[in-house]
């Protein structure tokens, strides 16, 4: 059997390969109608590759993604589209600053405190998404973009000095935070450091394969995506596991903030890095929901981000790279659910054509079986 | 428009109606992976005249109507109108060569009047004022047909909306009407408006293909029958010498099981006890009433209906998808009418849905985690919350051994496996936990004839082993033949009951009408009309 898990992989490196090799065509093309060399940004942004400091930098940011595409990709899989990811991440980077600034225990308490504080929050503010569609019928999609409006007031509102606020110049802080809910890096040298959480990104992919594939959670939630009706019928109680999903989209989408907040920031102010649940959605659609492909995505997602500053010096604008995202997620879109058809009728084809050439699971070595004719 | 071909067709024009071929389909074949397609299809229709094309659920018409109507390509075969070749490839191509559909599900803007619905889409052909609505009046009255342009749609029964849908149909030019089991919706006096109808159509020269399984309805209108048995025709007949039963052996075929049952096997261990159960809908209209029933270790009883008589309802309310609003379920000695689905199904309830592509399998999914679907906590699958796919991979070669499930692989997704490949999949899975009781819904639909037979076996050794099966199905000999006992359900109610033993297929057919109810006995003197022998319910049932 071993052609079929062949196949298998073949599908699944072809969709992001046809994507990615569109979206660049696509992107030649934008820059060839704007009257610039097609090639030349490529190089450049191919060139910072071997900059270590930018290295780190690529890797940092992508444990930032890695963790949103994961919250969203949870979603996915039981085709819930939780667009709420960035409400969620940042109101709990914000709530895990805040206590990381008035609580004060030992690092071995501290730590897990902030990642509980910060997962709560997430989970909460999905978890609202996800009771209004169990009881009232609400889309989550609905729901999770009017709760990212409410998410920027709250963090506004938070933000006040004579609330939890601490202006530092003209920025709105939340204080700094105590130093036992640091996490310190692994330094590289001159090129900086590596957040220490970018582990915790790596704990989250290895959980989120475990638990979807390898659990009776997870057989549930992928058969509610794959058929709500079919997963009815074998016994999920639909409505239960759209609040468990939401619950742990918002649970995981909590965590995306917190490398930059406990290894570099300290604490959560107007210059944190805002968008990356909506980014997460589309590192989720390229990764194709595997915690293996959304990592490749997330790194290429991470590489757009921080090699595309350099083209700024070479009269190229850096839009380019956003061009590029958008363009990609478009391909993807369409990619995937070609290379998935065409997958599907292949294999029906190809298991009719051994099934006539008499290769039946448990025919003996001289006797094959008649296969039936319709 | 090109001159028509006359090599290969029948003498054009010199005929009178009924004589004249107007619509030829040829050697269609038409091939789906995991369904049963066409296989070597071939029907004339003449002119003038009420084809029926007759067959079970899953034989295979829709299909063939769809290829008819350009909504599907042959993959071999010809079609010819009016003795020419022609190809469809839309609807739009069939309409201008006058063939029309009136589908089982109407398509029809509540919201417009029955004139805009009418010229919806074909606004060239007679504009959308004056025009239009003179030539639908005109349509309406040469047909009989009774349609009022101005009324909006919204406010019509189901019966008028189907007149509109028949002139639409005529006002875009069709000379040869596909009606889709036109009468699943309508009430028997609204049946008999529509033959009258149609019979104007037809002394009109107009051609109606009329789909259906119900045998009383199509030896009454039909001046032809094809019959359709696993997608290919199996023969054509007249009813002026046909009886009831003949076109029913020539729809399920001779391969079926005599109805000699092997001994019985029944005890008197009750296993599931259904007590009044009552279900509504939203509005508080009764979709389910009054159902009993017990079914013993052992057991198979069978339930006859005309689909959509509350069978579907039943199913999910026996297996948790839906609650009860009354009456409660007992399996042995536990009352169960509170239970999730999950509950039921690990405390010994199979099942086999009736649409196993929405109820039964995770289509994109393999064969061994199809395995897994709806038995996630039960041994050997799970170990407490953790799954375990080596044993589920290895069950999963057992069963396609047992059970004959022709696959190459395990690995490979249900959706390349055959209808009966899937369906011995099912089967094989539901008996692997021992079920107590068996709920078996259309258990051989659209199932290849050796899959059906070895489904068959599955049941009756269960059954042998003390298992209690509710058995739904259209099938009227494969209810005959494999059940102990017989209810037919009429309007969400069990109205009637036989014993197997003695009762015919028309008996049977016509108590799901509604036409009997009570306890059916054979009478040789009066066949296809079941006695009265007692009939608590007749008082409520309307007989025709």
């Amino acid at each position: 059997m071993k052609k079929f898990d062949k196949e298998r992989v073949l599908l699944a490196v072809a969709g992001p390969v046809i994507a990615l090799a569109v979206a660049f065509v696509l992107s030649a093309i934008v820059l060839v109608a704007s009257g610039k060399s097609p090639v030349e940004p490529y190089t450049l942004m191919f060139e910072q590759l071997g900059f270590s400091d930018i290295q780190v930098l690529i890797i940092n940011q992508a444990s930032l993604y890695y963790i949103a595409a994961l919250a969203v990709a949870i979603g996915f899989r039981m085709n819930l589209f939780n667009i709420g990811v960035d409400g969620q991440y940042q109101l709990a980077a914000m709530m895990a600053a805040v206590v990381g600034a008035h609580a004060s225990l030992p690092a071995g308490l501290q730590v897990p405190l902030l990642l509980l504080t910060a997962v709560l929050t997430g989970a909460f503010w999905s978890g609202i998404a996800g009771v209004l569609k169990v009881t009232r019928g609400v889309s989550e999609v609905v729901a999770t973009i009017m709760l990212n409006a409410i998410a920027t007031s709250v963090i506004a509102y938070l933000w006040l000095p004579d609330v939890f606020g601490v202006k530092v110049g003209n920025n709105n802080t939340t204080g700094e935070m105590h130093e036992s809910g640091w996490i310190s890096g692994i330094p590289v040298g001159d090129a900086g450091e590596i957040y220490g959480l970018v582990f915790l990104a790596v704990l989250l992919g290895i959980g989120y394969w475990v638990a979807l594939n390898r659990t009776r959670f997870g057989f549930d939630l992928r058969a509610s995506g794959a058929s709500e009706t079919a997963a009815a019928a074998s016994g999920v109680d639909p409505k239960r596991m759209v609040l468990t999903a939401m619950l742990l989209s918002g649970g995981i989408a909590g965590l995306a903030g917190l490398p930059i907040l406990l290894g570099d920031t300290h604490t959560y102010s107007l210059n944190f890095p805002t968008g990356i649940g909506f980014l997460g959605i589309g590192i989720a659609l390229l990764g194709r929901n595997s915690p293996v492909g959304i990592a490749f995505a997330a790194l290429l997602w991470a590489w757009l981000d921080k090699a595309s500053p350099e083209l700024d010096f070479h009269g190229y604008d850096k839009e380019i790279a956003v061009i590029m995202q958008g363009l990609i997620v478009l391909s993807v879109v369409v990619s995937y659910e070609a290379v998935r058809e065409w997958g599907l009728r292949r294999q029906q084809r190809r298991v009719g054509a051994e099934l006539a050439a008499g290769h039946v699971l448990g025919a003996d070595n001289n006797t094959t079986k008649e296969v039936a004719g319709r | 428009m090109c001159a028509i071909k006359a090599s290969s067709s029948p003498p054009a024009g010199a005929a009178v109606n009924g004589q004249v071929t107007a619509v030829e389909l040829a050697g269609i074949t038409k091939r789906f992976p995991g369904v049963v397609a066409n296989h070597d299809i071939h029907l004339t229709v003449r002119k003038g005249t009420v084809h029926a094309l007759v067959g079970e659920n899953g034989a295979g018409k829709s299909t063939l109507m769809k290829i008819l109507y350009g909504m599907q390509k042959p993959d071999e075969g010809t079609i010819a109108v009016d003795g020419e070749q022609v190809t469809f490839s839309s609807p739009a191509d069939a309409i201008v060569r006058g063939i029309g559909m009136v589908h089982q599900h109407f398509m029809l803007a509540d919201n417009l009047t029955v004139l805009e619905n009418v010229v919806l889409g074909s606004e060239k052909l007679y504009g959308i004022g004056a025009k239009a609505r003179r030539k639908i009046k005109e349509l309406s009255e040469r047909y009989g047909l009774g349609v009022e342009p101005d009324r909006l749609v919204e406010e019509l029964g189901v019966a008028a909306r189907q007149r509109v849908e028949i002139l639409k149909v005529l006002y875009r030019g069709a000379r040869t009407l596909i009606l889709d089991e036109p009468t699943a919706v309508l009430v028997p006096q609204e049946v008999d408006a529509l033959f009258e109808n149609l019979r104007e159509l037809k002394s009109e020269g107009l051609s109606v293909i009329f789909i259906s399984h119900k045998l009383g309805e199509v030896l009454s209108v039909a001046d032809e029958i094809t019959v359709i048995r696993r997608g290919t025709t199996v023969g054509t007949a007249v009813p002026a010498e046909t009886t009831p039963k003949q076109l029913a052996e020539m729809m399920v075929g001779s391969e079926l099981p005599t109805p000699e049952t092997a001994e019985s096997t029944v005890t008197d261990r009750p296993v599931i006890t259904v007590d009044k159960l009552r279900l509504e809908t939203a509005g508080g209209k009764a979709l389910l009433d009054d159902i009993s029933f017990t079914i013993h270790e052992g057991e198979i009883l069978g339930i006859a209906g005309v689909e959509g008589n509350g069978q579907t309802e039943l199913v999910d309310a026996l297996i948790g998808l839906k609650h009860a609003d009354t009456g409660t379920i007992t399996l042995a000695d536990e009352e169960i009418t509170g239970w999730t689905t999950r509950k039921r199904r690990e405390q010994g309830i199979g099942y086999i849905p009736e649409d196993r592509h929405r109820h039964g399998l995770l289509l994109e999914a393999p064969l061994w985690e199809n395995r897994i679907l709806g038995h996630v906590t039960e041994e050997p699958l799970a170990k407490g919350v953790w799954l375990n796919p080596k044993a589920a991979q290895q069950d999963t070669r057992r069963i396609v051994e047992a059970y004959d499930v022709r696959t190459p692989g395990i690995d490979v997704t249900a959706a390349s496996l055959s209808g009966g490949n899937q369906q011995k999949l099912i089967v094989g899975r539901e008996m692997s936990h021992k079920p107590r009781f068996l709920i078996a819904a259309h258990p051989t639909r659209g199932v290849d004839v050796g899959a059906q037979a070895a489904i068959w076996d599955h049941i009756r050794e269960a059954r042998r082993e003390g298992l209690a099966v509710l058995l739904i199905s259209a099938d009227l000999d494969e209810l005959i033949g494999l059940s102990d006992t017989l209810r037919v359900i009429y309007n969400g109610k069990l109205v009637a009951d036989a014993d197997p033993a003695t009762i015919t297929p028309e008996q049977l057919g016509s108590a799901m009408t509604g036409a009997a109810t009570g306890h059916l006995e054979h009478d040789d003197t009066t066949p296809g009309t079941p006695n009265l022998s007692k009939s608590p319910e007749s008082g409520e049932d309307e007989a025709r």
